[in-house]
C-alpha cells in the first residue's frame, strides 16, 4: 500500500499499458514536451518517445480523428483533449464517427478510442474551462462514459478502457488531481459494470460520481453526527449506469439525493431522478431531491465559482429535508 | 433442522389461521380443535407443504397431520 | 350522469360504512372495477360499479356510515347511457333495497387531519406499498411527514394497532350474528320450507377422486366439495326451477349459476359468498376459486356480487362429523342443498348387502316457487349426477 495522487495513478496506467501494449500510444495538445496541461504525462516523452506520445496543434477535431482512425486500423491510441469544453470542437468525431462506425458498418469496424478528458470548476479557469458536460455524452449510445473519483479508479478504469473494443470517453475531474489516495500493493483491476457503495447506510441514499464524490462523503460524516444514517454511491460508469445497485439502495434507505457537478436542468441528475422516479417509485418515501450547478456560466472569482457548484452544507440540508429533519 | 421446519410449519399455519399467532399454537394439540380448520385448510397446508418443502402429503397420509408435532415428524422423515 | 350508491350487499342490509375509496375524482372506471371497499354487518366488502365513465366526485368521505341507497359519487358516463344499465342495476336480479328515508349525506367534515385535506390521503409511494401488503387502511394512520403525509415508517406502527382489534371484532360478530339473525327470522317468517332427502351411494365418486388426486401433484388435487358443487350444478341444468329468486310474487329463474358456499368463520359468524358460473368450470378451476374465496372470506375481503348474486346456496355439515342437515333458505333464492357426512353403511347392491360409503343430501325448497315433486326430480338428478362423476 503506498499514496499516490490521483495525477500519478493516471501516469501508472499510461506507463503500464504503454510497456505492455505497442499498439498503445498518447497524443494530444501539449501532452510530450509540457508533460500534459495536468502534468499526468510528465516524464513519458523522455521515457517512450516522440512515435508514442505526441503533441497535437490546437485542433481537437483533427486530433481526436486522427485517434479514431488510428483505432480503426488496429491501434489503441488515448487521445488526451484538454477540457471536456474544447471536446465541443471534437463532437462530430465522437458522436457522428467513433459511437456509431461499428452500428453502421454491420459490426465489420469498432473503434478502441480512449479518449481522456479534464471536467468541473474549482480552478478559478472561468467559463471556457470549467463546464461539467457529463450529460452530452452519456446521453450518446456506443460510448462508454466514465468518472473516476479514487486513484484506484483513475488507474484502473484507464486500463480497463484500453481493453474495451469500444470508444470510451473518460471524465478526469479537475480538482481531484492533487487528491492523494491510497493505491494497493498490487494495484487492483476495476470493472466498468458496477457502482460502488462508497459508504454503507440505512437512511437516505446519496448518488454522485467524479469530483462531487469528496463533498457527498463530507455530507455524510456530518449527518452521522446528527444520527442521519446516510449510504454514498458512487457512481463510477456513467454509460452504461448501474442501475441495480442505485434501485437496491432506494429500496434500502427510501430517499435519494443526486449531487452532480453539471446544470440541473436536462441534466445527468435529471436522468438518475427519472429513472428512480420510474423504476423505484413504490420504494420512495420522499420526492427525489438533486444537488446541482446552478444554471450560469461557471464564473472567474472563487466566491462565485463555489457558490456556483454543489458544496458540503448544500448536501446536507438536502439530505434532512428528504429524511424530515429538514 | 426440525427447528426449521416447525417455524415454516408454523407460518404456514399461522397464514391460514390469521387470528393466531404462532407463539400461541400449542404443538401436540390437534390442530383440528385448536385452530378451528378444516379440510380446505388441511388441503391448503398440505399444498404449502409441497410446495415449501417439496413433500406429498397423499390424501391417505392426511390423517397424519394431526398436530404441529406430527407435522414436522411426518415432513423430517419423507423429504 | 350517472349514481353510485351504496349498494344493498345482503337482503337485510340498511346501512353500510364507506370504508375506503379506490379511486378519486377523474379516474376512468369500466363496468365492473372494484371502486369502493365497503364495511357491513358481514365484514369489508369490495363494491363494483356497474357503469363505466369518469368519476366526477365523491360525495360520502371514507368513514361515513350511510344508508342503502345513499349516492356515494357521481359518474360521467362515457358509454352511451341508453346502451347500458342503470348505475344501480346489478348483474343479476337483487332484491330492491327496503325502502328507507335518503338521509342526505353529512356534510364533508371540516378539515381536520392535514393528510386528508385534499380528499385523500396523503402518503408516500414506499407508505402506500407497506400499507397494501400488510393490509392496512391509510384512512386514520397518523402521519409524520411533510402536511402530516403518510411516510413508510407510519404504517408498522398502525399495522400493529390494527392486528389486534379485540373490541372492534367483538363488536363487528355482533353485528354479523345480528345480520344473520335478520335474514334467517325473515326466512323462517316468509318462507314455506318444504323438506326432502335422501342418501346417496358416493363410493364411486370418492374412488374416481382418490385415483384422480394420486395420479397429480398436490397444488392440482381437488377436495370432495368441488364434486359435490358440480353435481349440484349439473342437477340445476335438469331442473331449473330450484335455480333463482322468489321476488315480487314471482319466481324469477337464474340462467347463470352462481353457487353460494357456506363459509364458517373462525370464532363464529357465517358468510355465504358465491362461487359464479360453476357449471361453465373445470374443477380444477372451481378448486382454485374456492380456495380463493373461503381465504378471501376468512380476511374480510369478499367482493359485493359475490355477497348478493348466489342463486343456490349448498351448506355442508359432513366437515363437523354431522350427518344430516336440513338448511334454512337464504332470501330472496328458493332452495337450499344440505350435504351430510360421508359415512360407511351396508349396502344393497345388486341383490347383496356391501359396505358403501354413502352421504345424506337434502333439499329445502321454498313452496311458494316450487313443490316437492320438482324437488324430488332435482335429488334425483343429483344422485344420478354424483354416480358418474367422471362425467363433471
Amino acid at each position: 500500500m503506498s499514496e499516490v495522487t490521483f495525477r500519478e495513478a493516471v501516469r501508472m496506467a499510461l506507463r503500464e499499458s504503454m510497456h505492455a501494449d505497442e499498439r498503445v500510444f498518447l497524443m494530444g495538445e501539449d501532452v510530450g514536451r509540457y508533460g500534459g496541461s495536468y502534468a499526468c504525462s510528465m516524464g513519458l516523452l523522455e521515457e517512450f518517445g516522440e512515435a508514442r506520445i505526441r503533441d497535437t496543434p490546437l485542433s481537437e477535431s483533427g486530433f481526436v480523428g486522427a485517434g479514431i482512425g488510428a483505432a480503426l486500423v488496429g491501434m489503441k491510441p488515448i487521445v488526451e483533449v484538454m477540457t471536456v469544453n474544447f471536446s465541443l470542437l471534437a463532437l462530430d468525431q465522437i458522436i457522428n464517427n467513433a459511437a456509431t462506425l461499428r452500428h453502421m458498418s454491420g459490426g465489420q469496424v469498432n473503434v478502441p478510442v480512449v479518449i481522456r478528458m479534464s471536467t468541473g470548476a474549482g480552478k478559478q479557469l472561468a467559463a471556457q474551462h470549467s463546464h461539467s458536460w457529463e450529460a452530452f455524452y452519456t446521453h450518446v449510445p456506443g460510448l462508454k462514459v466514465l468518472s473516476p473519483a479514487t486513484v484506484v479508479d483513475a488507474r484502473g478504469m484507464l486500463l480497463a478502457a484500453l481493453d474495451d473494443p469500444d470508444p470510451v470517453v473518460i471524465f478526469e475531474h479537475s480538482g481531484l488531481y492533487n487528491m492523494k489516495g491510497e493505491m494497493p500493493e498490487p494495484p487492483p483491476a476495476v470493472d466498468l459494470t458496477h457502482a460502488r457503495v462508497a459508504r454503507e447506510g440505512t437512511d437516505v441514499t446519496l448518488i454522485t460520481h467524479g469530483g462531487c464524490l469528496r463533498r457527498t462523503t463530507e455530507a455524510a460524516a456530518a449527518l452521522a453526527e446528527r444520527g442521519i444514517s446516510a449510504e454514498v454511491l458512487d457512481l463510477r460508469v456513467l454509460r452504461p449506469l448501474d442501475w441495480n445497485t442505485v434501485f437496491e439502495s432506494v429500496a434500502k434507505t427510501h430517499r435519494a439525493v443526486i449531487v452532480d457537478e453539471g446544470w440541473k436542468s436536462w441534466g445527468f441528475s435529471a436522468e438518475v431522478s427519472a429513472r428512480i422516479a420510474e423504476d423505484a417509485f413504490w420504494m420512495l418515501d420522499a420526492p427525489v431531491r438533486r444537488v446541482a450547478g446552478v444554471e450560469v456560466p461557471i464564473p472567474y472569482p472563487t466566491h462565485l465559482e463555489q457558490a456556483s457548484i454543489p458544496q458540503t452544507a448544500q448536501v446536507i440540508a438536502a439530505a434532512l429535508e428528504v429524511v424530515g429533519h429538514g | 433442522m426440525t427447528e426449521a421446519i416447525q417455524t415454516t410449519v408454523l407460518d404456514l399455519l399461522v397464514e391460514l389461521a390469521p387470528e393466531f399467532e404462532a407463539g400461541d399454537i400449542d404443538l401436540d394439540e390437534d390442530l383440528r380443535d385448536q385452530l378451528d380448520i378444516d379440510s380446505m385448510d388441511i388441503h391448503q397446508l398440505a399444498t404449502r407443504l409441497y410446495e415449501t418443502f417439496g413433500v406429498d402429503v397423499p390424501e391417505s397420509d392426511r390423517a397424519e397431520l394431526t398436530t404441529v408435532r406430527r407435522c414436522v415428524a411426518y415432513i423430517a422423515s419423507n423429504r | 350522469m350517472g349514481d353510485f350508491v351504496m349498494p344493498s350487499l345482503g337482503a337485510d342490509m340498511e346501512r353500510g360504512i364507506l370504508n375506503e375509496w379506490l379511486v378519486k375524482p377523474g379516474d376512468a372506471v369500466a363496468k365492473g372495477d372494484i371502486i369502493a371497499v365497503v364495511e357491513t354487518d358481514k365484514g369489508a366488502i369490495e363494491v363494483e360499479v356497474w357503469s363505466a365513465g369518469v368519476i366526477e366526485e365523491l360525495c360520502v368521505d371514507e368513514g361515513t356510515d350511510t344508508p342503502v341507497g345513499t349516492v356515494l359519487a357521481r359518474i360521467r358516463e362515457t358509454e352511451n347511457p341508453a346502451s347500458e344499465p342503470s348505475a344501480a342495476a346489478t348483474a343479476t336480479p337483487s332484491p330492491p333495497p327496503e325502502p328507507v328515508a335518503t338521509t342526505p349525506a353529512p356534510p364533508a367534515p371540516a378539515p381536520s387531519a392535514p393528510a386528508e385535506a385534499r380528499g385523500r390521503v396523503m402518503a408516500s409511494p414506499w407508505a402506500r406499498h407497506l400499507a397494501a401488503e400488510r393490509g392496512v387502511a391509510l384512512t386514520g394512520v397518523t402521519g409524520s411527514g411533510p402536511l402530516g403525509a403518510v411516510l413508510g415508517r407510519d404504517v408498522p406502527a398502525a399495522a400493529a394497532k390494527t392486528a389486534h382489534p379485540k373490541p372492534d371484532k367483538v363488536d363487528q360478530l355482533a353485528a354479523m350474528r345480528r345480520a344473520v339473525a335478520k335474514a334467517m327470522a325473515r326466512s323462517k317468517r316468509e318462507i314455506p320450507h318444504y323438506y326432502l332427502g335422501t342418501d346417496v351411494d358416493v363410493t364411486g365418486a370418492l374412488a374416481w377422486l382418490a385415483r384422480r388426486n394420486a395420479s397429480v401433484p398436490p397444488p392440482e388435487r381437488l377436495l370432495p366439495a368441488v364434486i359435490w358443487l358440480k353435481a349440484v350444478a349439473a342437477a340445476i341444468r335438469k331442473v331449473p326451477q330450484v335455480n333463482g329468486f322468489w321476488q315480487d310474487d314471482a319466481l324469477r329463474l337464474s340462467e347463470p349459476i352462481h353457487l353460494g358456499f357456506a363459509v364458517s368463520l373462525r370464532g363464529g359468524g357465517l358468510v355465504a359468498p358465491a362461487l359464479h358460473d360453476v357449471d361453465q368450470r373445470t374443477p380444477v378451476e372451481l378448486m382454485r376459486a374456492m380456495t380463493d374465496l373461503v381465504t378471501r372470506a376468512r380476511r374480510g375481503r369478499l367482493r359485493g356480487a359475490e355477497m348478493t348474486d348466489a342463486t343456490l346456496t349448498v351448506t355442508s355439515m359432513g366437515e363437523r362429523g354431522v350427518e344430516r342437515v336440513d338448511g334454512v333458505i337464504y332470501p330472496p333464492q328458493v332452495a337450499i342443498v344440505g350435504l351430510g357426512k360421508v359415512v360407511e353403511r351396508p349396502w344393497v347392491v345388486d341383490g347383496e348387502v356391501a359396505v358403501r360409503k354413502v352421504m345424506h343430501v337434502s333439499l329445502a325448497g321454498d313452496h311458494r316457487a316450487h313443490d316437492g315433486h320438482t324437488g324430488g326430480l332435482f335429488l334425483n338428478a343429483l344422485a344420478d349426477a354424483l354416480s358418474a362423476p367422471e362425467a363433471l
